[in-house]
């Protein structure tokens, strides 16, 4: 009888088997959300930022990139809440006369496909070579894991700032403002891999013992299967954590490189190239056109700090401390 | 023991070898020296009959060995700019950079050894749970905002301190020209340190209250609680040491990190040092003094992180020296 039922409950299960979103509902990932509150704010405030960037076009009264819409008798208009500032402008304006909420959307918006990319090149390259360090083991091993100890001896932003400046010193700087994006993706991508190499080598060599290694390999599958179709599924959440920090790592790299002057040109400005066409004028007074970029940028950085320590404690996977 | 140390001498010698490639092609690429001596009115005949004087027509491995023979005593060219050798140069604006490293090394190791240690012993305590949130927040802020914030309020709105350069410098020894002597220059000098230590003061507070709350669990530190001893000679003495062997590790590797960061922090400030004369130089396309910076910087790196491994196998014992894989 109760043998009846149960299989009776078995089928009715596999009837309603639950979706995605309620198993989602069920999960402890969902639990440990609802409990959280710095979680819940910080991930709202995300989300903000990032349909800020996505429709920066629509959101943006005037657009920024525009010559024709600038006025150079409109620079340096206090935001419109203090004594001399106008409606029209209501962060105020930069030096050049653009409108500083315009100018914000789109710097958060080249900010973000900044970080995006470059630590999405940073993965690729850290997991393919990561896994080959961890599968291969033996003399590949320790030669990867060698050039990336050495590699981040060196600091990353030294790095950066070094192959930069070599190659604005060598294209000139009119050329190198027009390659100057997919240049600092290239910097940063390239800079950071050795941190995704080892948190995925470190994981797989954890996998690599368990059974089902085994059984792919007893099964006739090839390294390259083996490696990305069975082991790389099972190491995705310590990855999914060091991104969210990458990321925030990779806007604060490009906002400092942008600061120097080795980064986004003034015409088509970043957070950080923003901050520091602003920063000449600090002394006269036009505070805001350093410190309103300076707080979204803080802001942006600070949430996905916040969002990736609380990642970390909730997939609490084994992170390999170098 | 032995072992270990040739095993890292032969490693940091392929860095430093890689490091000159990279310095050398950067010289090779940027840049056309002859132009820089003779201007354009020399005619093209001419010119290749120097090209060959000056061996720029030897072929690559030739020029090569002669960059490194020259580089080994101490010959890394003239700067184009200042006319004189570039170690020279880059000589004389190091104690600038090395006094902005010691003076944010004194407040990291001031500030966060006692707050680190102190979070770690009343965890629940507001004060502690200010120093988190802080650290929190700290790592957030890049470094320039630090420093552009610390101007923003200190100079331009309380006027209390100066805003940039290294004020009144004395000459101490050569070329060595120091600002820690005078009073103004002290007063130039904090700014400057506090920001670029706002980089590392998250990062070591949070690594000593980890290590620190691992250590008290530990079964001496119960034991020396029992016995009775002071437990500030306790925290301070006796667990304190155990914390600081990760320190050194991390702080190993900080200090080239904060080289980099000096950069940032003197360009904030104006601070006449290394970094600042590198971007100088870049934007002059001053060749022979980017690379000069390019590979002394590079030494400095391979010597501090060479050091530091050495001195992390001397201090810890449970380090396999002799062993094959480590």
């Amino acid at each position: 009888m109760s043998h009846a039922s149960e299989s009776v409950a078995i089928a009715q299960s596999v009837d309603a088997a639950p979706s995605r979103w309620e198993k989602f509902k069920e999960s402890h990932y969902w639990h440990s959300f609802k409990k959280d509150r710095v979680a819940q704010i910080s991930f709202t405030v995300f989300v903000l930022f990032v349909l800020a960037a996505l429709f920066s076009p629509l959101l943006a009264p005037t657009d920024p990139y525009d010559l024709a819409s600038i006025d150079i008798m409109d620079s340096e208009i206090p935001p419109s809440w203090s004594e001399e500032g106008e409606d029209r402008f209501w962060l105020g304006t930069d030096a050049q006369g653009r409108d500083l909420w315009s100018t914000i959307l789109y710097g958060t918006r080249l900010s973000l496909i900044i970080g995006v990319c470059a630590v999405l090149l940073q993965a690729f390259i850290g997991i393919v070579l990561g896994l080959t360090a961890g599968y291969a083991g033996g003399r590949v091993d320790s030669f990867i894991m060698r050039c990336a100890d050495i590699q981040l001896s060196f600091s990353t932003m030294m790095v950066a700032i070094i192959f930069l400046a070599v190659f604005q010193a060598a294209f000139g700087s009119e050329l190198y403002q027009r390659l100057a994006l997919i240049m600092l993706i290239m910097v940063i991508g390239i800079a950071e891999w050795p941190q995704y190499a080892r948190t995925i080598r470190a994981s797989v060599l954890a996998e690599k013992k368990k059974e089902y290694v085994d059984a792919a390999r007893v099964m006739g599958f090839g390294s390259g299967r083996i490696m990305f179709r069975h082991i790389l599924p099972n190491t995705l959440s310590p990855i999914l954590v060091i991104s969210t920090v990458q990321v925030a790592n990779a806007i604060i790299t490009e906002a400092s490189l942008s600061f120097l002057g080795l980064g986004m040109p003034v015409s088509q400005p970043s957070l950080g190239s923003l901050i520091a066409s602003g920063f000449e004028f600090i002394f006269s007074g036009s505070w805001w056109i350093t410190v309103i970029p300076g707080i979204a940028l803080i802001t942006l950085v600070l949430v996905m700090n916040l969002l990736g320590d609380w990642l970390r404690d909730v997939l609490n996977p084994k992170l390999y401390k170098g | 023991m032995l072992a270990f140390f040739i095993r890292r001498f032969m490693q940091a010698i392929i860095v430093m070898f890689v490091i000159s490639v990279v310095g050398f092609a950067i010289q090779d690429n940027l840049g056309d020296p002859l132009r820089e001596m003779v201007g354009q009115v020399v005619t093209e005949a001419e010119r290749e009959v120097l090209r060959d004087e000056m061996g720029l027509n030897d072929p690559f491995f030739v020029q090569y060995t002669r960059f490194i023979g020259n580089a080994l005593q101490g010959d890394l060219g003239t700067s184009y700019f200042f006319k004189k050798p570039t170690l020279d140069v880059i000589f004389a604006k190091l104690p600038a950079t090395l006094e902005l490293v010691l003076g944010a090394t004194l407040i990291v190791v001031l500030v966060s050894v006692p707050v680190g240690v102190y979070a770690a012993i009343r965890p629940q305590s507001w004060f502690s749970k200010c120093a988190m949130a802080f650290s929190t927040v700290g790592i957030s802020i890049p470094v320039f905002l630090t420093g552009i914030g610390l101007i923003y309020v200190f100079s331009v709105e309380l006027g209390w301190m100066p805003s940039y350069g290294r004020g009144e410098t004395e000459q101490v020894w050569g070329s060595w020209r120091t600002g820690l002597t005078t009073a103004d220059g002290l007063l130039h000098l904090i700014l400057p340190s506090i920001t670029l230590s706002s980089l590392m003061l998250p990062l070591f507070i949070r690594l000593i209250r980890a290590e620190m709350s691992e250590v008290l669990q530990s079964e001496y530190v119960k034991f020396a609680l029992a016995k009775g001893l002071n437990p500030m000679r306790i925290y301070f003495l006796h667990a304190l040491k155990n914390t600081m062997l990760p320190v050194i590790t991390v702080g190993g590797v900080q200090i080239g990190t904060m080289l980099a960061y000096t950069i940032l922090t003197e360009t904030v400030f104006q601070w006449p040092g290394m970094g600042f004369l590198f971007l100088e130089a870049v934007n002059r396309v001053d060749t022979p003094l980017i690379v000069s910076y390019v590979i002394v910087v590079g030494a400095i790196f391979v010597i501090t992180n060479t050091l530091v491994d050495l001195i992390y196998g001397l201090v810890n014992p449970t380090v396999k020296l002799a062993g094959k894989s480590a």
